[in-house]
Parts: C-alpha cells; sequence; structure tokens
C-alpha cells in the first residue's frame, strides 16, 4: 500500500504563504477549473483555498513563540468525510491514498465538510460543489514531468524546506523517518481519522551539559595524583 | 454550526408529515378495534394527503441546501455507509405508502380479506400499508436523526438523545396536527389525538431537556492543544490565514450573540412543550374547534426555535482554527 501524504516541519516554516499562493496557482489554472474568488477586491473578498497558512502565539510575553502553522487536508487513512457522502463523490484513492472529490458527482450538500474535524474542505461558492487539497494529483501522477517535478506545487515552492512529501507507508522514505526521528505527530488523534499527514515539532537544539561530563568523576587523572599529606595516618603509619 | 433554514424545514416538516401519518394510522388501528368511532375513508385520505404534502414539502426545502440541486439523485447511491444517503432513499419510500394509504382509503379499497378472531380485527390493504408505513416512519426519524448523530465530534449531536428528540417531536406536532385536523372537521377524535399529543410532546419534553443537561455540561475532547499538537497551557491564534471571511467562518459559525442563543432556547422550551399541552387541554374544556390548530401552528413555530438551537448549539472542532481573524 502507498500513502502519499505531506511532512510539515513547524521548525523551519516562516509562514510566507509561498504555499498557499503557489497551491492557488496550480489548482486556479488546472483540469478542475477555477478556484473561485468572489469579491476579490472588495472589503470582503473570499475564495476557496485548499491550503491555508495560520500563525498562533504560544506562551506568554516575554517568553513567547511564534508558529506558524500550515493546514491543508491531511489525507486520513480513516477518512470521516468519506463513508458520509451520500454520492461517493468524496473518495479514496485506493493507488495511493490521496482524498478526492469528484466535481461531476458532488451535490454540494456539505456533509462531508461537516464530517471533517480539521475544516479543510471548502464549498465553491460558484461552482457548488466541494473543494480540497487534492495533493496535486495532476502533477504527482503526470508520468510526463520530470521526476522531480511530480511533486505538490505547495512542497515545489517552500522556500525553507518545510514541506516534505512522499509516501508515509514506506518505512525508509523521507518522511517517513523524518516522522520517526523527528517526532512527527497526527493532528487531533483523539478522533482516530489517522492522518496521513504529520507535523515535525518545534526543536531546541539544547545541549545537557552535567558537571560530570564536563569532569570525569572516575578521570584516572585525579585517581593518580599525587595525594599531599598533612600529619593524618596512612597506611605507612601502620604496624604490621 | 450555521443553522441552515433549508435543513430546519426539512427536518421540522417531514417530523410532522410522518408523525400526521403515525397519527391516521393509530386511528384506524383503535377505530378497526372499536376504541373510537369508525371514520369515513375521506378522512384518512385527506389526512394523509396534508401528510403528504408535509413531506413533499420538507423534501423540496432540502434542495434549498444542495449546491446543485439538479443532481440530487445521485444522493441514493451510497446507503451503504451515508445516513444522508439513506433518510434520500426512506423518505420517497415513506411519501409511496403515504400516497398509496390515502388513495386505498379514498377509493375504498378497504374489503379486509383475512380477518382475526371473531371479526374482532379485520386486516384489509390500508392496514398492511399503515403498519408498513409505520415501521418506515421509524425508519426515517432514525435516518434523519443519526445523519447528525453519527458525527462523533459534534459532540452535541453524537448521543441517542438526537435520534429520540426527532421522533417524539415529530410525532408530537404530527399528533397535534391530527388533533387540529379533526377539531376543523368538527368530529370526536379531538380528545384521542390531543392526548396522544400531549403524551409524545411529555416524552420530548424529557429528552430534549435531558439532552440540553447533557450539553450544558459537555467537555469538548479536542481542545487548541490537540488541534495543532503542541504542547503549552497558553496558546493564542494570532491569524487564521485570510483577512476576511471563508466558507470555513461562515458554515459552523452562527455568528449570534450567546443572549440570542438563549432567548432561542427558552422560546422553544415555552412554545414547544407548555404552550400547546395547554391550549390542548383548554380546547378539550371548551371544545374549541380552533384552539388545537393553533396548538400545533404555535408549536411548530416553537419547533424551527428548536431546529435552529439544536444547530447552533453544536460546536464544531474546526471552529478551534478559526479564532482570529488577524
Amino acid at each position: 500500500m502507498t500513502q502519499l501524504a505531506l511532512v510539515i516541519d513547524l521548525n523551519v516554516c516562516v509562514g510566507c504563504h509561498a504555499c498557499v499562493t503557489s497551491c492557488k496557482q496550480w489548482n486556479t489554472s488546472g483540469w478542475a477549473g477555477p478556484m473561485v474568488d468572489e469579491n476579490a477586491y472588495g472589503a470582503d473578498p473570499t475564495g476557496t483555498f485548499f491550503n491555508r497558512v495560520q500563525t498562533y502565539e504560544i506562551g506568554s510575553f516575554p517568553s513567547t513563540e511564534t508558529v506558524h502553522f500550515p493546514k491543508s487536508c491531511l489525507h486520513c487513512e480513516d477518512p470521516p468525510c468519506v463513508p458520509v457522502c451520500p454520492t461517493g463523490a468524496s473518495y479514496k484513492r485506493e493507488d495511493n491514498g490521496v482524498v478526492l472529490v469528484d466535481y461531476d458527482k458532488c451535490i454540494g450538500c456539505k456533509y462531508c465538510s461537516w464530517a471533517c474535524p480539521y475544516g479543510v474542505r471548502e464549498l465553491d461558492e460558484q461552482q457548488k460543489v466541494m473543494k480540497k487539497c487534492t495533493l496535486c494529483i495532476d502533477r504527482i501522477t503526470d508520468q510526463t514531468l520530470p521526476e522531480a517535478e511530480r511533486q505538490p506545487a505547495c512542497v515545489l515552492a517552500c522556500p525553507t524546506n518545510a514541506r516534505l512529501y512522499g509516501d508515509v507507508h514506506d518505512p525508509d522514505s523521507e518522511v517517513s523517518i523524518a516522522i520517526r526521528e523527528r517526532g512527527g505527530y497526527a493532528l487531533m488523534p483523539e478522533w482516530g481519522t489517522k492522518p496521513a499527514n504529520h507535523y515535525l515539532p518545534r526543536q531546541k537544539n539544547h545541549m545537557h551539559i552535567s558537571e560530570e561530563d564536563l569532569q570525569r568523576s572516575d578521570n584516572p587523572l585525579t585517581k593518580e595524583d599525587i595525594t599531599v599529606y598533612s600529619g593524618e595516618e596512612t597506611l605507612d603509619d601502620v604496624s604490621w | 454550526m450555521h443553522p441552515a433554514f433549508s435543513v430546519i424545514f426539512l427536518t421540522t416538516l417531514i417530523g410532522a408529515g410522518q408523525g400526521l401519518f403515525l397519527a391516521l394510522f393509530t386511528g384506524q388501528l383503535y377505530s378497526t378495534i372499536h376504541l373510537v368511532e369508525e371514520q369515513p375513508g375521506s378522512f384518512y385520505a385527506v389526512g394523509s394527503a396534508l401528510s403528504l404534502l408535509l413531506l413533499i414539502a420538507g423534501l423540496g426545502a432540502s434542495f434549498f441546501h444542495l449546491g446543485r440541486p439538479e443532481r440530487a439523485w445521485r444522493a441514493a447511491a451510497m446507503w451503504r455507509t451515508s445516513w444522508l444517503s439513506r433518510e434520500v432513499i426512506v423518505l420517497p419510500a415513506m411519501m409511496g405508502i403515504v400516497f398509496f394509504y390515502g388513495l386505498f382509503h379514498w377509493a375504498g379499497w378497504t374489503e379486509p380479506f383475512i380477518v382475526f378472531g371473531d371479526g374482532a380485527l379485520p386486516v384489509d390493504t390500508t392496514f398492511v400499508l399503515g403498519l408498513l408505513g409505520v415501521i418506515v416512519a421509524l425508519a426515517l426519524f432514525v435516518s434523519t436523526g443519526m445523519i447528525y448523530a453519527s458525527v462523533k465530534f459534534l459532540e452535541e449531536w453524537h448521543s441517542p438523545y438526537t435520534v429520540v428528540n426527532f421522533m417524539f417531536l415529530g410525532t408530537a406536532s404530527g399528533f397535534m396536527l391530527a388533533a387540529a385536523y379533526s377539531a376543523w372537521l368538527g368530529n370526536n377524535l379531538v380528545g384521542f389525538f390531543g392526548t396522544w399529543a400531549v403524551i409524545a410532546t411529555l416524552l420530548g419534553l424529557g429528552t430534549r431537556t435531558a439532552s440540553l443537561f447533557r450539553n450544558a455540561s459537555l467537555k469538548h475532547q479536542s481542545t487548541l492543544q490537540t488541534a495543532i499538537g503542541i504542547r503549552h497551557r497558553s496558546i493564542e491564534q494570532k491569524s487564521q490565514g485570510f483577512s476576511a471571511s471563508s466558507f470555513n467562518t461562515r458554515e459552523f459559525f452562527h455568528h449570534q450573540s450567546p443572549a440570542t442563543l438563549k432567548l432561542v432556547r427558552n422560546a422553544f422550551l415555552v412554545l414547544v412543550f407548555p404552550v400547546p399541552i395547554a391550549l390542548i387541554l383548554l380546547a378539550y374544556l371548551l371544545e374549541s374547534p380552533t384552539l388545537p390548530i393553533a396548538a400545533f401552528a404555535l408549536q411548530y413555530l416553537g419547533l424551527l426555535a428548536e431546529r435552529w438551537y439544536f444547530f447552533a448549539e453544536a460546536e464544531h472542532p474546526q471552529n478551534l482554527y478559526y479564532q482570529q481573524i488577524s
């Protein structure tokens, strides 16, 4: 089984929204038609996006940290949005685990968006069908593209390499190793959706140096140094 | 959640339609075994037409919920997994049964083909259709309720109360309508339907207040900590990623003040339960032909508020991600 997914490294995401704009650019000009914007230059612009970058402040001043948090469909291994779809428009691809919507079958009932705890499905206001991240299915499966370009647009756009892409079921893939060795975690694990996308937590490169690391207690130098005696009883004073 | 009027009307109208059918068949059952006065076929036929009208109106309202109503026929496909799909199948089945039930009564095709127990229980086609209709009506209540109750992270809805509330409240308004219909016709079934309406209303009062109490002390499993996976007691969203609105901020928020919510809750608690019960009681004492109609109308109004509150009360976990514009 293959399960394609993204792994997002929160250590290096700088919140530049390049993934958001490149996603919009690629997918709005794709085969599935535009991702509609309404009132784009007005006071309340709104539109369809597959990907958002949010910002959170952790802690209280002065010990705070800003975390930029890219959020898109997590391509759950047990997606709650799929079984609820009355038409079968919402489905999970057998061959690579990508969760997709058939825009020709969708009736726009919005039930799948209710059944997604992550809020990553958005109804297109003009086409009136549910839209969501496709993991750029038209790029990653396009055999005419050079292999290095068979990646989602957001991954190619990220300037800090915060987005890793690959098969999380292959234990030797870059993403699997990243999840395994850098503490990759899933969002809202309480619902058992088993998201395929993972996030790599912030890691601080603190070294923990104890006194013993600097000064070995069993240092042979300290063992073999010349003891200075100051009149106390030594072995030499014992009469045999 | 954002309370959509299409779904509010759908659930309340078909609830009343199913309830009215249950009331008509209960009346038939009682008259078959001579517990209440026998009614002419036209009583059931017009009643069924009324029930069918409510079911059709509900179905019509549901189309306004769809982005692509012309594709609605596709919604019957996934009945194996989707309660919405099951509802889409059971609702027309209910309509068909109500239609034939009314038709058979209107045409007078009520010759019993089998008689049990020395003339005590004659069974005709409408009796069989009625029994079938009861099963389908219950299945429809379950399907409608489970659409909401099956979404496990909408914790306000994810409880058996959701299904029984739909069942009792729909039945109550249907029997209330049957009482109003009888009062309008001037037959003497007002007391019979009214009594059952009061019983169903009281059952609904029990389960609905139980669900209100349950939801008042509900502790949501998802928090901002689990939503973004960062273990810290103090996390604050600084930007949701866009400066205006999106589907996520429209569909999952009711955008009403807590005071409005409380007002609607109190309004439905008054309109659905004590007011119709008092009016039916008064109608029984005064033998009024109009008070049962008022009882139904006010209870239905209350049920609209009840359903509005049902949606507004539910807190979707995705809302955790959409707290702050910038």
